[in-house]
């Protein structure tokens, strides 16, 4: 595993970034500066997947465990697993003509702007960076696997055979190379232009307008777009999605929307539980400080049956 | 995993050797205890009934055989899983990540612990005296059942040497992190509130209570005990609810016989009444075990409470299922359909009216009968409903748990009941202490 090299070290930029951000927090009084990077869609990266291009070549997947010191780097991979992060799968379709054919479908992680996992975490395991990439911190995972059981997209990797140190795998859209200013090595390594890396908001642009100068080639629908808020990965395709294997009955809404909710109402339900039960407690024992005080004295008369008195 | 490998053989002795060390060490400590009666001086000694545990029929030995033989498996299967890995014992995959463990051990294991603060808040808040009694028995009944629910996790967490790491990475967002961090608390104040009692005991020792402060820290304890029950009310109600919450995150995963967003209200609600029912069965059993009088009056009391809990529930699941539309899927033949039935029907609708009628709750056989149905149908099942069956749909039927998943689960429990037992033999956790003890 390459746990070490996927650890992100704190880069000058990075500091100035959380300084800004700190300082903007402390000004604007928002009560929780911590979420303002995670849902802005503005500024981020993304990925362009047109899989009308994709030919299964398979280069792509090769690269990904080349890049990130996976084992066995030059076995194709057929499925994600803790030694792939990605692989593309063959999917037999029958086309609008009626003729069948095979489509090549790249799967990863879809690195959702508001994500199930970062939010599911209870030790910041999994973690925004804020600009498009989820990334996985090893050192600070449990193990508890609450990001398998939240990701829309099954996507989160678990090492089941690993006794000790499991870790949990997956794409982290190659933050150690955007951050030395290179294209993920997927996209990097891809010949048909079926991935193409850059800003979100262009990559959507730059798709809506490629579905609007084909007519009849493209199904108009980006996927990733609005499912679950929005995810860093974009599909366009000429078979709908449903025929690839894509989740359909997603929600156009982040589902740890729902949970902050729930989250937000907490520190009502604590100052309510609290006021409503000390103020019976106070009720109850009204007048019976001084019997209290009594006891009291009863039982240090008699040192050494502390325990007679049953009274809890 | 390769059999007969040297490891396997070192796993083997020590699934041999551990639980023998503590049966033995138990026995051993039981021994010297009885051995030393001086250590006990003056009136006390006729309050500290101590034997050597002896094998007085065939069955007893057949139990302690039994008892050994699931301990030892179920060591062995802990060795394994800290060997070979989660994968090597359970039927879990990365497309069905929490089992029977997360299920049960820890999700029903946390509400069958909530008769903890329900009697606690009802005896020192409510102060309603005559609960009194019932205190002592639920907090150890919770405690055990928190120790469980770690126990538990240290075996399902992949990595339980970092289970310290919410407490210092606070995560405003996770649920679970809240979770965490409230089960933490709470584990303490159940500690905190059941420390009266091992002090009680320990005062009794003239050589401990003079050179220990155990006299004044128990007076002191007495007096601020209020502040730990209301404490216990509040981090209980969070995290008994959030448990619920955990799986509202997964919209469309959970089928909608269960995914609601009121699932926070409900798991708190169902262990309002599983904590008065869960008193109900342990005092049942304990007076059954130890020979003691029932408090049928009080625990009649208590299962008319539980009806009125139960029935404000029902309204609640039925409203939410109506008003979401799911209810069409209650009447599907399905898995999930049945499983729905037998939770709300057996579980919660049935016990509801047991418990409402007065001269049927008042016999010890229905007042029983019904809390079970409360515990194994109204929230074991609902909790097995909500992490496993209703997921079955979403993923296929791609998950039962494995034998060594039981065995683990039935360890675990065996732990919490042989602890049980010691507690309720050597600490003054039942009101007569000693005059009605086994002999």
């Amino acid at each position: 595993m390459s746990a070490s090299n996927r650890k992100s070290k704190l880069s000058r930029r990075d500091f100035l970034k959380i300084a800004a951000a700190t300082t903007a927090g402390f000004l604007a009084g928002s009560a929780n500066p911590v979420y303002a990077s995670d849902t802005s869609a503005e500024g981020t990266w993304g990925m362009l997947i047109d899989l009308t291009r994709c030919t299964g070549c398979n280069s792509c997947a090769l690269a990904c465990k080349e890049s990130n010191d996976l084992p066995q780097a030059d076995v194709v991979p057929e499925s994600l697993d803790s030694d792939a992060f990605t692989f593309v799968e063959a999917r037999q379709v029958v086309t609008a003509n009626g003729e069948p054919e095979t489509r090549y479908v790249k799967r990863q992680c879809m690195h959702c702007l508001n994500a199930a996992c970062v939010s599911a975490c209870p030790a910041a395991a999994m973690h925004s960076s804020g600009e498009g990439p989820v990334i996985y911190r090893p050192n600070r995972c449990l193990g508890c696997r609450y990001c398998q059981v939240a990701c829309p997209f099954e996507v989160p990797r678990f090492d089941w055979d690993n006794g000790v140190n499991p870790v949990i795998s997956k794409c982290w859209l190659c933050y150690d190379r955007l951050q030395a200013g290179q294209k993920p090595a997927c996209a990097e390594a891809c010949p048909t232009g079926t991935l193409r890396f850059g800003q979100r908001e262009e990559l959507l642009t730059q798709a809506h307008a490629q579905i609007a100068s084909n007519p009849g080639r493209y199904v108009d629908h980006v996927f990733g777009e609005s499912e679950v808020g929005g995810t860093s990965m974009l599909y366009i395709s000429d078979v709908p999605f449903d025929r690839l294997g894509f989740p359909t009955s997603l929600p156009q809404t982040a589902p740890p929307e729902e949970t902050e909710k729930i989250m937000s109402k907490l520190p009502f339900v604590i100052g309510g539980m609290a006021a409503v039960m000390t103020g019976t407690a106070v009720y109850t024992h009204r007048g019976s400080i001084k019997s209290t005080e009594s006891d009291r004295t009863a039982e240090q008369s008699e040192p050494s049956h502390p325990t007679d008195n049953q009274e809890e | 995993m390769e059999l007969l490998s040297p490891l396997m053989w070192i796993i083997l002795a020590l699934s041999i050797g551990i639980p023998a060390f503590f049966i033995l060490g138990a026995r051993y400590v039981a021994y010297r205890l009885a051995g030393q009666p001086t250590s006990v001086p003056g009136p006390a000694t006729g309050a500290f009934p101590v034997r050597v545990p002896r094998f007085t029929s065939r069955w007893r030995a057949l139990r302690t055989l039994l008892m050994v033989m699931v301990l030892g498996t179920g060591t062995g299967i802990i060795l394994l899983r800290f060997v070979y890995g989660i994968g090597a014992v359970t039927n879990l995959s990365d497309q069905f990540a929490w089992g029977l463990w997360i299920s049960f051990d820890v999700m029903s294991g946390v509400a069958l612990a909530a008769g903890a603060f329900v009697i606690a808040a009802t005896a020192h808040i409510f102060r309603i005296e005559r609960f009194k009694p019932l205190v002592r028995p639920a907090i150890l009944t919770g405690l055990l059942g928190y120790f469980l629910v770690v126990g538990g996790l240290m075996v399902d967490l992949g990595k339980p040497y970092n289970i310290w790491r919410p407490l210092i990475h606070w995560q405003h967002r996770s649920v679970l992190w809240e979770v965490g961090l409230c089960v933490a608390t709470y584990t303490t104040v159940l500690l905190i509130e059941f420390m009266p009692v091992i002090l009680e005991r320990l005062n009794k020792f003239e050589g401990i209570a003079k050179r220990l402060p155990t006299v004044p820290l128990y007076r002191l304890l007495k007096r601020v005990s209020i502040v730990f029950v209301i404490l216990g009310v509040v981090l209980s109600t969070l995290h008994q609810s959030s448990l619920g919450s955990l799986w509202v995150l997964m919209p469309g995963k959970l089928s909608p016989l269960w995914y609601s967003l009121y699932l926070p209200v409900f798991f708190w609600l169902s262990a309002v009444a599983v904590g008065l029912a869960m008193t109900i069965v342990e005092s049942t059993l304990s007076s059954k075990a130890f020979k003691r009088g029932l408090e049928i009056d009080l625990l009649a009391d208590l299962a008319k409470a539980a009806s009125v809990v139960l029935l404000i529930y029902l309204a609640a699941r039925g409203a939410d299922i109506l008003a979401r539309g799911a209810w069409p899927l209650v009447f599907e033949p399905s898995l999930q359909a049945a499983s729905f039935w037998a939770e709300i029907g057996l579980g919660v609708i049935m016990p509801a009216i047991l418990f409402a009628i007065a001269p049927l709750r008042k016999k010890p056989a229905v007042l029983f009968s019904g809390a079970l149905m409360v515990v194994l149908f109204g929230v074991v099942l609902n909790r097995i409903n909500v992490g496993i069956i209703g997921l079955l749909p979403y993923t296929g039927n791609i998950y039962v748990p494995s034998w060594m998943e039981f065995v683990v689960t039935l360890t675990l429990i065996s732990v919490g009941v042989i602890a049980f037992g010691l507690a309720a033999k050597y600490l003054p956790v039942f009101p007569e202490e000693g005059e009605h003890a086994s002999h």
